[in-house]
């Protein structure tokens, strides 16, 4: 009994009209959680009733607090016939059970029927005592915290970062059920959006479960999707990746934080695990998964066509250079056999645990500093398989009653067939990593899986890049060896080999610089462009070239990745969403011979949505890819294929190419003369991008290129010098010489299309800008003004006879004019940026093609950045001057700043200090440079702060030096006073009448704004359904109010938990279906994200003045510890 | 190739002014979209017809969602659907709640029935106002009349607690019912009638004489859009300051004195006063009929500002005489009736 949840129910307000004679409501209320339900008085004939209940207890053990979902309804009392309901809430109690997030839900809830959308509100007090869990075989996994950001959360850092947690559960849906012949579709609306969080909150305890397993106490990067198979089922599935947290406010935790935890857990017995079934029929074992178990009827369907890695990162042109600079080589070859070992060895622990840790897949997108060694380009694997019915022997009971629905562990039922499901990702998840194997990379990052379903036909996708990573973040006891080994490295470098706690990289991507003793051979700001991949024996032909940053290590000449730019790269100029689109249509088929054909047309969409980008890449004269995603969709006679990315010029990587057209008929004057037109307007339009989007890559003189280039830091020189002078040749020939154009042939009338609609994309109107990224590229002044958006449209792309050529061309207008009507929206916030931009298309039915958008448009000034940069800049140059000593060490950490590529890049920067250099200044320039650049990314108010960081970190170096133990934390000591600081306000907040304003963001940041507390995951499922279509203003009308609907759901919920903002915002799923002859339409809609409190930096900075606040300031303690 | 669902929905709601002004003009989607264009919207920001259509349409559904909340403005604050600043939500409320002084002009004093309704059509045609944007005004003030109608307390905070806005002058008018189609009345604005409205319920009213109302005393259950009864039962004691030939003669010879030599037309003053003073002291001494209170404007026209006008009286010859005139008596009652009296005659005494 280890929980007693409390809830009381307040008052209601603006109730609908339930009698119509007396315009009024008699109201009470049903408060439900497992079987156990209590009811409220009747509030007779008002439409704001008080109720003021009593407290309403439920004790439960925590496995239950999990799964279940509080449930309350609201109904009008009725004296002679039923009650009729007049909404529902659902309360994921799930935040109040880990220590760290909210205690107490609280708040105005919409009620929400599903016909009748939000009916008024209701106040709800929710409040858990959770008691001392003495079980250590439970099955609960309170405690685990749960984040859908795909990064290290805001005020944590991550102490270890474990690895890949999946997990699915099955159930029948609902809707599909016998019963609903007899039942109303609302009835079974409800008992779906009932059964959906019971799912979800069972994943998620499961989830929990692993993560604890592996000794983790967080998932990060938490992704979990609904899979409407129909008549199949419905499949929850999540993956996430597990790490160690620790909360960088808490002082006390900071010093043991690497090993404690892992200690602690280390003590559990696992093998005494009372109820194993749970975990030891986990289709994922390495045994099973050499004999997938297919039963033979499924097998043809199984043609798995993945996009091969030549594919995905093919730079198709040129071949591999033969000269091999051999200088980082055995370095590099090193750190993979540790990595490699390091994953492998934890293959061979107990068998329990190699299951978990087979893949190295990662979810995240942005990572610590130095966690990133090298990428290799995207892997991506898919399969095309045919839904059967999901073996579900029991217990579908009696609708009504949720604990009938007693879900079904489907580990726990021995038969062949519910493995399936399992099976297919195990499947999948093997080719991925067999392709990043391929690229000389161990691990996946900025891994996801998705589906695509019609009919009983089902494309199951993965995608990530390959990369190599630091295996210190990795894992525990593998790594010491490795460790002391690189410290060894690195004499006259700070040794930090004896507490490893001490690493402590601030999440903060200000902090970015404070990589202590982190790193490899490569300068941070191109070291994970260099190829991890042997040159020799490549997977697939590339055209390698020097790093144009470094000049030490080969780089390859385009590179695609899933995750987000990473915040040391060196970018030149701004970034932009890039899109591909593509059409294929298909014939009707059933079953296999459908899914035959969809597995016979999906490489060559592949190819061709490949195609289109690195067309598209090159037309706007950039050379990387970022966050890029494909999705693949399969509708009933057509098959439609989107890729967004966000395109960047990498200082790293070589100049692109030109487009040439190269013509068949060489002989026609005619034609002739169009293919130099076309080859005229390609020519122009890269012109008109260069300038667009500021690409002028700094022209390098050869004398620089020529001769050594200064060593910002001391200890790479070594790795280095051996080869300098052989090389010269080689890096004057690549500068300068061939610069090769990207041939496009055009042989037919089809060819000619697609380089027309090459040159269809618009670019942006002025003042914006657009990426899918998190931050854009060469934007660095963000001001706090944001808006996020879900824009959906439906179209129908019926022509009389589709060909592929008609289709295209109307789903890529569909798109360009969706943007284009994004643009036009948001014109008032010009100069802006569109974030994170996000579509997601889905063919409902024939012909009709459904985009969702969901973005961010940041504003930013234009201006305020250059004012901005000067005074830090100065700042610091003195600073720079008056402390040398302890700075000379230190360069590596003050230069990795993200955006410090505008308006001067760290770059050239270093080039010029380095020209110019005689003698001893030299380092101490490229230090004033970069700490310079690196105190631009804070806009002003930050400066001071900045300051005490360096403060810190200089501090800190100088005590580990010292071999003192303890360090001052006493920048952590800024949140609490935050939250303080925020409990105050909130207070009376709470008592006024005004909603509180809540913040959206599918990004994990706010600009301008401090995030000081995680409160918990935010994860609904609603459905809409409607009988009166055109009452409701047709499609469009419901749809609008429905999404509006969404919103205010889950800001009442950030609100109810206390807090301000949702960031990691995102919108899986939204399916509408309609049905206008029948004058009905419904639509479900999933969303999560992160339910966060900030405080804006400018209230932040007044936090100080605050009596409370009695702690001493960074600097101050700094200051202290130092003398 | 059509769109045949299409939506946009953002976090913070946004509000196109220009589009809330057409709507409430009560253009159709389609006329919106030729006005906007007409706007040159389509050169500065450089998109397509398609894109401006779209654009409206959000609007629109938009601000239909939202009329349901602007009928109850406090709701909009509590609201939890559409999250809009509080700047912006008191814009909606104002635009929503502004009216076309022509058509008010025409409504005033008017039962707000559903004859009058039917009536719009001729009144949309008189004032150029849009018809549907002629019936939203004519419900508006319905609303506000009848939220208003049985509440307690002064009209004008009543309003604007419910409303967010000043709207007393409308529903004063409305309850009143004063005249004020005649054609000799049709030189006056709506802003006169407005003013005269406001200097009334001002000086006039309950809440008027700074001292919280007495609960035990019958105004204090009537509504504040009905003028105090007691106090238009009072004025009837000022008649005898024009019935009594002596206190008349006294007046005029104190007011006489006071002004000799200031005012350019003494003459015509000595010679009208005992006209005028009978016509300013019978107004009030009428408003307690229903009946004769339609006619308190009709009667302040009439009787003295159309005699004074004829005679070439400048404002400030009016305003002189009003003030020595009120000043030549002392007593609470006749300078509560006056100061109201006084400024309604200013503000109408116009060509």
């Amino acid at each position: 009994m280890p929980g007693k949840l409390k809830v009381k129910i307040v008052a209601g307000r603006h109730l609908p009209v339930m009698d119509r004679a007396s315009d009024l409501t008699d109201a009470f209320v049903e408060v439900k959680f497992g079987n156990t339900t209590f009811k409220t008085d009747v509030y007779p004939k008002s439409l704001n009733p008080q109720w003021n209940s009593e407290w309403f207890k439920f004790e439960v053990d925590d496995e239950e607090l999990q799964d279940e979902p509080l449930q309350i309804t609201v109904l009008d009392h009725d004296t002679y016939s039923a009650n009729d309901a007049i909404g529902k809430v659902y309360i994921d109690i799930d935040p109040l059970l880990y220590s760290e997030a909210a205690t107490v839900i609280s708040g105005w809830f919409p009620i929400y029927d599903t016909i009748h959308g939000i009916r008024g509100e209701i106040n709800v007090v929710v409040k858990v005592d959770l008691f001392n869990d003495l079980n250590r075989f439970r099955q609960s996994s309170c405690g685990v915290k749960f984040f859908c950001t795909t990064s290290i959360p805001k005020c944590y850092r991550a102490v270890i970062i474990h690895g890949f947690v999946e997990e699915l559960v099955v159930n029948e849906d609902p809707e599909y059920q016998w019963i609903d012949r007899i039942r109303t579709p609302r009835a079974s609306n409800e008992a779906r959006q009932r059964l959906i969080s019971l799912m979800s909150g069972e994943l998620q305890r499961k989830i929990g479960l692993k993560v604890l397993e592996m000794r983790g106490n967080a998932v990060v990067g938490y992704l979990q999707c609904f899979d409407l198979e129909g008549e199949s089922g419905l499949v929850v599935r999540a993956i996430g990746t597990a790490c160690t947290l620790d909360k960088l406010s808490n002082t006390s935790a900071f010093l043991p934080a690497c090993n404690s935890p892992s200690k602690e857990m280390k003590e559990i017995p696992f093998n005494e695990d009372p109820n194993p079934n749970t975990y030891s029929s986990g289709p994922s074992t390495p045994l099973k998964n050499q004999t997938y178990s297919f039963s033979p009827s499924k097998s043809y369907s199984r043609q798995s066509s993945s996009s091969d890695t030549d594919l995905s990162l093919t730079p198709k042109t040129g071949m591999g250079s033969g000269s091999a600079g051999k200088e980082g080589g055995p370095f590099k070859t090193l750190l993979r056999q540790q990595t490699q070992s390091a994953l492998e060895q934890r293959g061979g622990s107990p068998h329990r645990f190699c299951r978990r840790r087979e893949f190295p897949f990662f979810t995240l997108t942005t990572f610590p500093p130095g966690f990133l060694v090298h990428v290799g380009g995207v892997v991506s694997a898919r399969s095309v398989k045919l839904l059967d019915r999901i073996h579900n022997p029991a217990f579908v009971g009696i609708m009504g009653n949720t604990r009938s629905y007693k879900l079904l562990d489907w580990n726990s039922f021995n038969s062949d067939e519910p493995e399936t499901r399992d099976a297919w990702w195990a499947e999948i998840r093997q080719e991925i990593k067999s392709h990043a194997k391929a690229l000389g990379c161990h691990a996946v990052v900025g891994y996801s899986e998705s589906t695509s379903i019609c009919e009983e036909v089902c494309i199951l996708s993965a995608s990530g890049t390959a990369a190599v990573l630091n295996p210190r973040f990795l894992q525990d006891g593998t790594m010491e060896g490795c460790l002391e080994q690189r410290l060894s490295w690195q004499p006259g470098f700070f040794s930090i080999g004896s507490e490893k706690g001490e690493v402590d990289f601030f999440p903060q991507s200000q902090d970015s610089s404070s990589l202590l003793g982190i790193e490899e051979a490569s300068p941070p700001g191109c070291g994970f462009c260099h190829i991890p991949y042997d040159e020799l024996n490549m997977p697939f032909p590339a055209h390698l070239t020097y790093c144009y940053n470094c000049r030490k290590q080969k780089v390859p000449d385009v590179l695609f990745t899933t995750i987000d730019l990473p915040v040391e790269a060196i970018v030149v100029g701004k970034g932009c969403l890039i899109q591909a689109r593509l059409c294929r249509l298909k014939k009707k088929a059933q079953a296999e011979a459908n899914a035959t054909s969809i597995s016979n047309l999906l490489p060559f969409m592949e190819y061709e949505v490949h195609t289109q980008l690195m067309n598209k890449l090159k037309l706007r004269g950039m050379n990387a890819l970022f966050g890029l995603r494909i999705q693949i969709t399969v509708g009933e006679n057509m098959l439609m294929g989107l890729a967004s990315a966000t395109g960047v010029y990498l200082a790293a990587l070589p100049t692109p190419g030109g487009i040439q057209i190269a013509g068949k008929t060489p002989n026609d004057a005619t034609y002739d003369q169009h293919i130099s037109h076309m080859q005229k307007k390609i020519n122009d339009t890269i012109a008109k991008n260069k300038e667009l989007y500021e690409i002028n890559p700094p022209e390098l003189p050869e004398e620089i290129i020529g001769s050594p280039i200064p060593e910002p830091r001391q200890r790479s020189r070594l790795l280095r010098s051996q080869s300098e002078s052989s090389d010269e040749v080689t890096e004057l020939d690549l500068s300068h010489g061939k610069k090769d154009a990207f041939v496009l042939e055009i042989d037919d009338t089809d060819a000619m299309e697609d380089v027309h609609s090459l040159l269809t994309d618009v670019p942006p109107p002025s003042g914006f800008y657009s990426c899918n990224t998190e931050i854009m590229p060469g934007i660095n002044n963000w001001t706090p003004e944001i808006q996020m958006f879900t824009a959906v449209r439906v179209s129908r792309l019926s022509t009389i006879n589709p060909t592929n050529q008609t289709l295209n061309k109307n789903f890529n207008d569909l798109c360009e004019n969706l943007l284009k009507s994004l643009y036009f929206k948001l014109r008032s916030m010009v100069p802006c940026c569109l974030c994170h931009v996000n579509f997601t298309v889905a063919l409902p039915e024939d012909e009709l093609v459904q985009i969702a958008v969901t973005a961010v448009a940041i504003t930013y000034d234009k201006n305020q950045a250059l004012q901005a940069n000067k005074a830090p800049t100065e700042k610091s140059q003195q600073r720079a001057s008056t402390d040398n000593e302890e700075q000379l060490q230190f360069p590596l950490e003050l230069c990795s700043d993200p955006l410090s590529s505008q308006p001067f890049s760290p770059a050239k920067e270093v080039l010029e200090g380095a020209s110019s250099h005689t003698g001893i200044p030299a380092a101490q320039r490229v230090l004033k440079s970069h700490s310079g650049s690196w105190f631009r990314a804070g806009t002003s108010p930050e400066i001071d702060r900045c300051n005490s960081w360096i403060e810190l970190i200089k501090l800190k170096a100088q005590t580990i030096r010292r071999g003192s133990i303890k360090t001052t934390t006493s920048l952590e000591k800024a949140s609490p006073l935050a939250e303080g600081y925020l409990r105050h306000r909130s207070v009376p907040s709470c008592t006024n009448s005004t909603v509180s304003v809540v913040k959206m963001t599918p990004l994990s940041f706010l600009p301008g704004a401090k995030i000081t507390k995680y409160l918990g995951i935010i994860n609904m499922f609603f459905i809409r359904e409607t009988t009166s279509l055109r009452e409701e203003g047709g499609v469009s009308g419901f749809l609008h109010a429905f999404i509006a609907e969404v919103f205010a759901m889950v800001r009442a919920h950030v609100a109810a938990l206390g807090g301000n903002a949702v960031v990691s915002y995102i919108m899986k799923q939204c399916v509408f279906m309609e049905n206008p002859n029948k004058n009905q339409a419904q639509c479900l809609i999933n969303v999560s994200g992160d339910a966060v409190i900030f405080v804006r930096e400018s209230e932040l900075e007044m936090l100080p003045v605050q009596p409370s606040t009695a702690a001493p300031q960074p600097t101050s303690s700094a200051g202290d510890v130092t003398t | 190739m059509s769109s045949d669902l299409d939506v946009f929905v953002g976090n913070t709601t946004l509000i196109d002014e220009e589009v809330y002004r057409l709507w409430l003009d009560g253009h159709s989607v389609a006329e919106a979209v030729a006005r906007r264009l007409r706007g040159g919207v389509l050169e500065r920001e450089g998109t397509s017809v398609a894109v401006l259509q779209s654009d409206t349409r959000d609007h629109y559904r938009t601000f239909q969602m939202l009329e349901r909340l602007l009928h109850a403005p406090p709701r909009l604050l509590q609201q939890l659907l559409f999250q809009i600043p509080p700047e912006r939500q008191a814009l909606l409320v104002q635009r929503y709640y502004a009216f076309d002084e022509a058509l008010a002009r025409e409504l005033l004093g008017k039962k707000l029935s559903k004859g009058t309704k039917k009536e719009l059509d001729e009144v949309s045609a008189r004032t150029g106002v849009g018809i549907r944007s002629c019936r939203r005004q004519f419900d508006n003030f319905k609303r506000v009349f009848k939220a208003v109608e049985e509440l307690r307390g002064p009209l004008a905070e009543n309003i604007q607690q419910l409303f967010l806005l000043d709207y007393a002058a409308i529903v004063f008018f409305a309850n009143s019912r004063f005249e004020t189609g005649k054609r000799r009345l049709q030189f006056l604005s709506f802003a006169d009638f407005a003013a005269c409205a406001q200097s009334m319920m001002g000086h006039w009213s309950q809440g008027a004489l700074g001292e919280p109302p007495d609960p035990r005393a019958p105004e204090a259950a009537e509504p504040d859009g009905d003028l105090p009864k007691s106090f238009l039962q009072d004025l009837k004691e000022l008649k005898v300051l024009v019935a009594d030939k002596d206190l008349l003669d006294q007046h005029k010879s104190l007011v006489c004195s006071a002004l000799r030599g200031k005012i350019s037309v003494y003459n015509e003053l000595e010679a009208n006063f005992k006209a005028l003073s009978r016509a300013l002291v019978n107004v009030g001494g009428k408003l307690t009929h229903a009946r004769d209170v339609r006619d308190f404007f009709v009667d302040l026209v009439e009787k003295v500002i159309e005699p004074c006008r004829s005679d070439k009286w400048s404002p400030g010859d009016l305003r002189l005489f009003l003030t020595h005139y009120t000043a030549a008596r002392h007593q609470a009652l006749w300078e509560r009736y006056m100061a109201a009296i006084t400024a309604c005659l200013l503000r109408m005494y116009h060509d």
